[in-house]
């Protein structure tokens, strides 16, 4: 137990955890009051809630260095920078002398820290900006104090506080230990600072916290985890989800030099939620050995119920469904009646595949258990959950599991279900507490994913007489995430819905939107965006096989499409989600959604005469309360091959924090995107996914996607309107809007992803 | 017994001669800045130099390299100052991070062949390494940035 304090310090630099002496702050103060009453939204909705007490994120020493503690995940997004710089600002701090440290897993502390739901920010920036307000103002206190003056007559000045009228000066370091003595200023007396004196928030191209550790090889990941005297593991898992071991034999992996340990994993009953898998664990002086020690494996499965999982044949069964009624999710007007009295229906169905998140770091964690005390290190975006499962599974209390989360090389989905820290955790515990560190290989990763759920969507719309959309009708059916925590799950969540199939703001008087059943085979979860991109991607390319259906241009169809501005509440949508935030404060904007298709549009330069072959498409989607619209162009060739020449996404979520980052992540959306349409499918046969590493699972390299691509900010706010998330809405529009670009050039239409795996026999 | 030079610093080795240099490095040498991606020479998280020439480390067996030298990313420079580490600081190449030393290895070893290396020879080089979160539109842009600069 003595050792919980230096165990964590498993860098070879110092990490500190919580912030200790020296701290900024000692008075206490209360809570501000919960109107227990009030349904509630955003950060306060959320397990754990919001806290924004500067004691617990803020140190401040008498050299003047910042200590920052950033309770959410890094995982590309850049918020250990984005957060650096809130802070900074309100504080009146140099960028430069503010630390950023990664805080351990502890809600009860810290506030939700489930790095997900591109909410990071939209939920923190005015708890960054109350903690850096009250530090303010409590090293303002002190200087007027120390001076004898009124502390209207101070203010800070980079890293300062000066005294108006007569230019003296005291730096942060010099204030800190008179300012922590006093009190915390309440939340209702703090005053923000006005936009215009930000030094930092808005600003481009501000160096990221972790850049010089990233280009040097010593930035730490949870792949990079050092303990003394740590093993290293791989687990040979069922390959079917549900499948048990019946019998192994490990004479030939114990012969492996470095192999020290063979351990049988229990399989989970299902739903098996957040649990391993079950299977096999090898445990060795290093990766290699424990890498070559599974190969020597002889193992037999028990292939359980999924063991006919067959995704070409789920496939077939779905587009059987979305031919009949199923649960109405939607329902205005009589869309049933409107189409039968249209002169004219389009109709489509539409197949996006399963996919693995595929995160560069592949998930890993180091644990170390033992009988009083759990220890796990690792890349994860819910490190609170591997907590309440931990003390469950070895019975100890929750103080007594510790997590600490490092940088992640990538998430995208993966690292919010933390199976892999728990398999860490039990093959440490079997290892009588030495520690363990666990990885995943690719081929690991890529068959014992958190799948994205299939998805099938079939739409049929009716025109008057006059060529007008009169009515909708949008049936999707593929497995829920929900599947995983709750047996006999046939239907979408109502949060799964509210990402794009629900909540289309179209100005169509008769719309439904049902959803027959469909039950999952294998195991599902979260990825970057989730349900918006199958939904986006048949709704977006729908709209414009109406426009060509109607002889129109397809931005000016989906413009007419959307109608005039105006502002939606998400109930009319029957969207019973709005991300989880209060929906007064989160309309449907209607002009907002047109902005950023106008943008998009006039900076692709959209219809401008173009040489044979190629083509431009567009789509529009908003998602995470941020609205994005996508113009790709590409090029044909006669064989068949499809090159994404340029692609130019307009995006608004409203204020930007850290502009540099907002591009960053719309870049790597387009990217991903892009993959997305023409490369990636995890298909399974006899329950078993059929890709096993990036030969077989493509993803995108620096030679398949264009030089261009061009991100637009449309700004439509200031800092006091409510935030839109970042890190997944750049996605869904991108793959719709490369088939209507390929439909543009080459008067194919494809409907099922990957395109590529399905462009030559059609094209030629 | 196999040695050989990491980043300068005299190495030997006397495991299981098939233990690939990744490993050795990774979890022996407790170089980690040397990542694991693929393991199949699929996606280039493992490059380091050996010799100059850029390689994969996860399909080299430490047995092979007998006498030879490797740098590793930690390795590059002794203080992060090699003109392409500064400028994927000064582009903020990376998003995760995952990748870029990787990145950084494959490209430094490009721009010692072909200092002013063209879209396609930044293709060709460049193709073998992966990066998840998407960052090569600023992968490009670095590279012509420091080939700008020599
Ligand atoms: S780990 Fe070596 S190429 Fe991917
Ligand atoms: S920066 Fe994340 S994989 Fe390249």
């Amino acid at each position: 137990m003595a050792r919980s304090a230096d165990a964590i310090n498993v860098s070879r630099r110092a990490m500190v955890f919580g912030i200790t002496a020296g701290a900024l702050v000692l008075a206490l103060r209360a809570a501000p009051p919960a109107n227990a009453q009030a349904t509630r939204f955003g950060g306060a909705a959320m397990r754990g809630g919001i806290k924004d007490d500067p004691r617990l994120f803020l140190a401040l020493d008498e050299s003047g260095t910042v200590k920052l503690l950033c309770h959410r995940a890094e995982m590309g997004q850049g918020v250990r920078t984005s957060w650096a710089m809130v802070v900074a600002d309100e504080l009146g701090a140099n960028l430069d002398r503010v630390e950023v440290v990664q805080a351990p897993g502890d809600e009860s502390r810290y506030g939700n820290q489930d790095t997900d739901g591109s909410r990071s920010m939209r939920h923190h920036f005015l708890p960054l900006r109350r903690i850096g307000a009250a530090a303010r103002r409590m090293l303002e206190e002190e200087a007027a104090a120390r001076w004898n003056v009124d502390v209207s007559t101070v203010a800070t000045d980079q890293h300062a506080v000066v005294h108006r009228t007569t230019g003296r000066r005291l730096g942060f370091g010099a204030l800190a230990s008179g300012a922590a003595a006093r009190p915390v200023p309440l939340p209702d007396t703090l005053v923000l600072r006005p936009a215009n004196e930000f030094r930092f928030v808005g600003r481009d191209r501000i160096p990221l916290v972790d850049n010089h550790d990233i280009t040097t090889g010593r930035a730490v990941y949870g792949i990079d985890v050092r303990l003394d005297n740590m093993a290293f593991a791989v687990v040979a898992r069922p390959p079917v989800h549900g499948g048990k071991v019946k019998r192994f034999d490990a004479t030939e992996t114990m012969k492996v030099p470095g192999v020290l340990a063979v351990i049988p994993i229990a399989a989970p009953a299902l739903p098996s939620g957040f649990m391993p898998l079950g299977g096999v664990g090898i445990v060795a002086e290093n990766t290699f050995a424990a890498i070559k020690g599974r190969s020597r494996l002889e193992i037999e499965w028990d292939d359980g119920p999924n063991g006919t999982y067959d995704s070409a044949e789920y496939r077939a069964a779905l587009e059987v469904a979305v031919g009949r009624p199923g649960d109405v999710v939607r329902d205005d007007g009589d869309a049933d009646a409107a189409l039968a009295r249209a002169p004219r229906r389009v109709a489509a169905t539409y197949y996006t595949p399963h996919l693995a998140q595929a995160p560069m770091e592949p998930p890993t964690a180091t644990a170390r258990v033992g009988d009083d005390l759990c220890e796990v290190w690792a890349s994860v975006q819910s490190p609170e959950a591997v907590r309440t499962d931990l003390s469950k599974r070895f019975g100890l209390p929750r103080e007594k599991v510790i997590v600490q989360p490092l940088l992640l090389g990538g998430g995208f989905g993966r690292k919010a279900q933390p199976d892999f820290a728990a398999e860490a955790a039990v093959l440490s515990r079997a290892m009588n507490g030495r520690p363990v560190k666990l990885i995943f290989t690719r081929e690991d990763d890529l068959q014992h994913s958190f799948f994205h759920a299939v998805s099938v969507d079939r739409l049929e719309a009716g025109f008057d007489q006059n060529g007008r959309v009169v009515a909708w009708l949008h049936r999707t059916a593929g497995p829920s995430i929900r599947s995983i925590f709750a047996p006999e799950v046939t239907h979408k969540a109502a949060f799964e819905l509210a990402m794009g199939a629900v909540d289309v703001p179209f100005a169509i008087p008769d719309i439904r939107v049902e959803n027959p059943e469909a039950t999952a085979h294998t195991r599902i979860g979260w990825f970057r965006a989730v349900a918006n991109v199958p939904h986006a991607f048949a709704v977006q390319c729908f709209v414009a096989e109406l426009a060509a259906a109607a002889g129109r241009d397809p931005k000016g169809f989906l413009l007419e499409l959307i109608g005039p501005d105006r502002l939606i509440a998400p109930a009319s949508l029957s969207d019973r989600w709005t991300y989880g935030e209060d929906p007064k404060l989160y309309p449907f904007d209607t002009a907002r959604l047109r902005r950023v298709i106008e943008t998009a549009a006039l900076k692709a330069d959209w219809g401008r005469r173009r040489p044979d072959g190629t083509g431009l498409g567009i789509a529009a989607h908003r998602s995470f309360l941020s609205y994005a619209a996508a113009v790709v162009e590409v090029e044909v060739g006669r064989g068949g091959e499809i090159v994404v020449r340029q692609v130019d996404l307009a995006f608004d979520c409203g204020a930007l924090i850290n502009p540099d980052r907002v591009r960053s992540q719309l870049e790597g959306a387009v990217v991903q995107g892009i993959g997305i349409a023409l490369l990636g499918e995890i298909s399974f046969k006899a329950g078993r996914a059929e890709q096993s590493n990036f030969h077989d699972y493509e993803v995108p390299r620096i030679d398949g996607v264009p030089k261009d691509i061009r991100v637009h900010m449309v700004k439509s706010s200031g800092y006091d309107a409510p935030l839109g998330g970042v890190g997944e809405p750049g996605l869904p529009p991108v793959a719709p809007a490369l088939a209507n670009a390929i439909h543009a050039a080459s008067g194919a239409r494809f409907r099922a992803l990957p395109i590529q795996a399905r462009t030559k026999p059609q094209l030629q | 017994m196999t040695s050989f030079t990491v980043n300068g610093a005299i190495h030997s080795f006397d495991g299981d001669p098939e233990t690939t240099l990744l490993w050795y490095l990774r979890d022996v040498a407790g170089l980690t800045g040397t990542k694991f991606g693929c393991g199949q020479a699929l996606c280039g998280a493992c490059t380091v130099h050996i010799d100059g020439q850029a390689t994969r480390s996860c399909q080299t067996p430490v047995a092979d390299l007998e006498g030879r030298s490797v740098v590793t990313i930690e390795g590059l420079s002794a203080d992060g100052s090699h003109p392409l580490q500064v400028v994927w600081r000064e582009i903020n190449v990376a998003q995760c991070g995952y990748c870029q030393g990787g990145q950084i290895m494959q490209a430094a070893a490009l721009l010692s062949d072909n200092p002013h290396p063209t879209d396609s020879d930044i293709d060709a080089a460049m193709s073998g390494n992966i990066c998840r979160c998407g960052s090569y539109p600023r992968i490009r842009a670095a590279i012509k940035l420091a080939a700008e600069r020599t």
